[in-house]
């Protein structure tokens, strides 16, 4: 029997399931007990993202109050009281240079995203252009062997979003291919594993700027020849190390946790080592391995932040650190958005990492 | 000299101080061809001595020799049922199958592999479900999936151990039919540890009760001499196996009662009271 494949089953498996109650209340399939559901799963998620603007709203409001109030009194008491009228006038005009600087509204923080939409249009089509201008130049300098000239602009928000995102995947790959292969062997051999755990246990609390610092020792000696920029080489290094302890730790205990019946098993059928290892003791401990990835990943998203606005990498980290320094009119809420940016890639990682965890995992006492 | 032998085998486990000795002196021979039951009561040790037989354990002292050859690790001439199936739950009914007749026949071709293990499926008629995982499987239908993959690999001998426990009185039925069809086919040797003396003496030549543990040891033998193929609904006018039934129930009944009163030896508790038990009120 081959089982159908409806959205409905995907959005459960995903962990979205809001969203085919969503779709049944469109095409009116709801019963009265799906209507309590449907109150629970959609109305209320809805009514507290609501709540959350309008207290967002009210709060962002009474900052602004309390910081032009202060802006006025304070010309009152510096400059006198023209001044303070001339800047209750500029205040209430909206005029840049004097804009109480603050918690922005939910309405700027659209118009803040909506800007960097359009500039990053603006960005593209430069690119664009300038790829187009130089294609017969560059054509020619590849030809001569030169290497071929490159745009060199500012990258716009998304540019950096995608930025941000590979760091996080070379990172995140980083960590599964040491973190992977080594939790086995500790797993295997409790000689390994004394070795190994005082190193573990030592390392895995330090934080990301500490390894940031540790891998911008060691990298910079080592590319001290080249004059590329090492920033992306050095925040993926970081990120990864950063993030690979829960899967290191989760390997290794999944590893040395094999049911002893498969072991039995693995025994009385006389697998060679090798068979062993890749056809009873790595398929059974894969749930373990995946909520291990599943952790590793979100702490990865959640470092790569820190540590890129350290490493100057091009990335949402260097953004957010970017826009608190400039400190013009929008920058506050500039900064919002890429909170929330960062908060839903986080979020939709996190899923996918569920996803592919639910489809590996298997109940333990199935064979049983 | 007897098919597989056990001679004066003792299993402690743990250390000096805190040791159990679990099995204590166990004789038993089998011959080839025979089918042999034992009998007991649940935790009196009867996976341990399995265990020692198909070599995942060895033993504290004797020696277990099969075909004269001290048993030293598993062996392919020993095929295990085991109680709890221990079917891989990643893999399908055929690819558990084709994991262990892989590792019995290595010097077969895949398609001569894929024969096998079809004919093996065919024979626990699972056909339609080759293609499964455990879990879509029901308990009778998993063990008949372990009974497969132990014969696949041709073993010359088949242990099993208590292999129908989990399972409801009408499939356990079933499944003793078609393993001792399976084993009428090619007579070969089968140990079959069991909780069930119906059971035993339904399906074997001999058997012979394993006194509890701790420190279990093997009883007396009963022969059960009924002609084969046996039916079920004429057994029970078997005088001769009415005869043997009773004499095995009442020696177990006889050591229950003997291990009941042992316990009820007297533990004389020392007169405490707590220091300052008045105090505290």
């Amino acid at each position: 029997m081959k089982q159908s494949i409806t959205l409905g089953k995907v959005t459960k498996f995903m962990g979205l399931g809001f969203l085919s109650t969503l779709k049944d209340l469109f095409t009116g399939k709801l019963g009265k007990e799906d209507f309590k559901n449907f109150l629970r799963k959609a109305v209320v998620p809805l009514a507290s993202i609501l709540l959350f603007i309008g207290l967002w709203h009210a709060g962002a409001k009474a900052l602004y109050n309390r910081e032009a109030n202060f802006k006025i009194e304070k010309a009152l008491t510096d400059q006198g009281e023209t001044a303070a009228e001339a800047m209750r006038a500029c205040i209430a005009s909206g005029d840049v240079s004097c804009k109480p600087n603050t918690l922005p509204s939910p309405g700027q923080v659209w118009d803040s995203y909506k800007s960097l939409l359009r500039d990053h249009n603006i960005i593209s089509a430069d690119k664009a252009a300038f790829i187009q201008k130089t294609a017969a130049l560059n054509a020619k300098r590849i030809a001569a062997g030169k290497a071929a000239i490159t745009y060199t602009g500012r990258p716009s928000f998304i540019d950096q979003i995608i930025m941000s995102l590979k760091t996080v995947f070379a990172g995140f790959l980083l960590a599964l291919v040491i973190a992977i292969p080594l939790g086995i062997f500790i797993g295997l051999s409790p000689t390994l594993k004394s070795a190994f755990n005082w190193f573990i246990q030592i390392f895995k609390p330090v934080s990301p700027v500490v390894w940031y610092l540790l891998v911008f020792m060691i990298v910079k000696t080592i590319l001290i020849d080249s004059n590329d920029d090492s920033s992306f080489i050095i925040s993926f290094i970081s990120v990864g190390l950063c993030s690979m302890w829960a899967t290191l730790v989760n390997t290794a205990m999944g590893v040395s946790s094999v049911d002893k019946d498969y072991i039995n098993v693995a025994k009385v059928l006389k697998l060679g080592p090798f068979q062993k290892v890749f056809k009873v003791i790595l398929p059974s401990s894969l749930p373990l391995i995946f909520t291990g990835l599943k952790i590793t990943l979100s702490v990865a998203w959640m470092v790569l932040i820190a540590i890129e606005l350290l490493a100057q990498s091009p990335g949402l980290g260097l953004f957010v650190w970017e826009e608190f320094q400039n400190g013009a009119n929008d920058s506050n809420s500039k900064i919002i958005v890429a909170m929330f940016v960062i908060g839903i890639i986080g979020f939709l990682l996190d899923r996918i990492m569920l996803t592919i965890q639910n489809a590996v995992s298997f109940d333990k006492n199935e064979g049983i | 000299m007897a098919y597989l032998e056990l001679n004066n085998i003792n299993k402690t486990y743990g250390e000096s101080d805190s040791a159990t000795q679990v099995l204590s002196n166990i004789n038993l021979s089998i011959e080839e061809g025979e089918f042999v039951a034992i009998v007991g009561f649940t935790g009196s040790g009867k996976t341990t001595l399995v265990n020692l037989i198909n070599g995942l354990l060895e033993p504290t002292s004797g020696e277990v020799l099969f075909k004269g050859e001290p048993v030293s690790g598993t062996s392919h001439e020993r095929g295990v049922i085991f109680q709890n199936y221990s079917l891989l739950p990643w893999l399908t009914v055929g690819q558990n199958i084709l994991m262990a007749v892989k590792e019995a026949f290595p010097k077969k071709s895949k398609v001569e592999l894929n024969e096998i293990v079809a004919d093996y499926v065919e024979m626990v008629s699972l056909t339609p479900a080759i293609n499964k995982r455990p879990k879509e499987l029901s308990g009778g239908m998993r063990q008949r999936v372990a009974v497969a993959r132990a014969l696949a690999m041709k073993p010359e001998m088949i242990i099993m151990d208590e292999p129908l426990g989990a399972l409801d009185a009408l499939t356990r039925g079933n499944l003793q039919d078609e393993i001792l069809n399976i084993w009428g086919k090619d007579k070969r040797t089968a140990l079959l540890i069991t909780n069930d003396v119906d059971e035993g003496l339904y399906m074997a030549d001999r058997i012979i009760p394993l006194k509890p543990g701790p420190k279990a040891t093997l009883g007396p033998e009963f022969r059960i001499d009924i002609e084969r193929p046996r039916d079920k609904t004429e057994l029970n006018d078997n005088p001769s196996y009415k005869k043997t039934r009773n004499a095995i129930i009442e020696y177990l009944m006889d050591i229950g009662n003997a291990r009941k009163s042992e316990a009820k030896a007297e533990i004389i508790l020392p007169d405490l009271t707590p220091k300052d038990f008045v105090n505290q009120f």
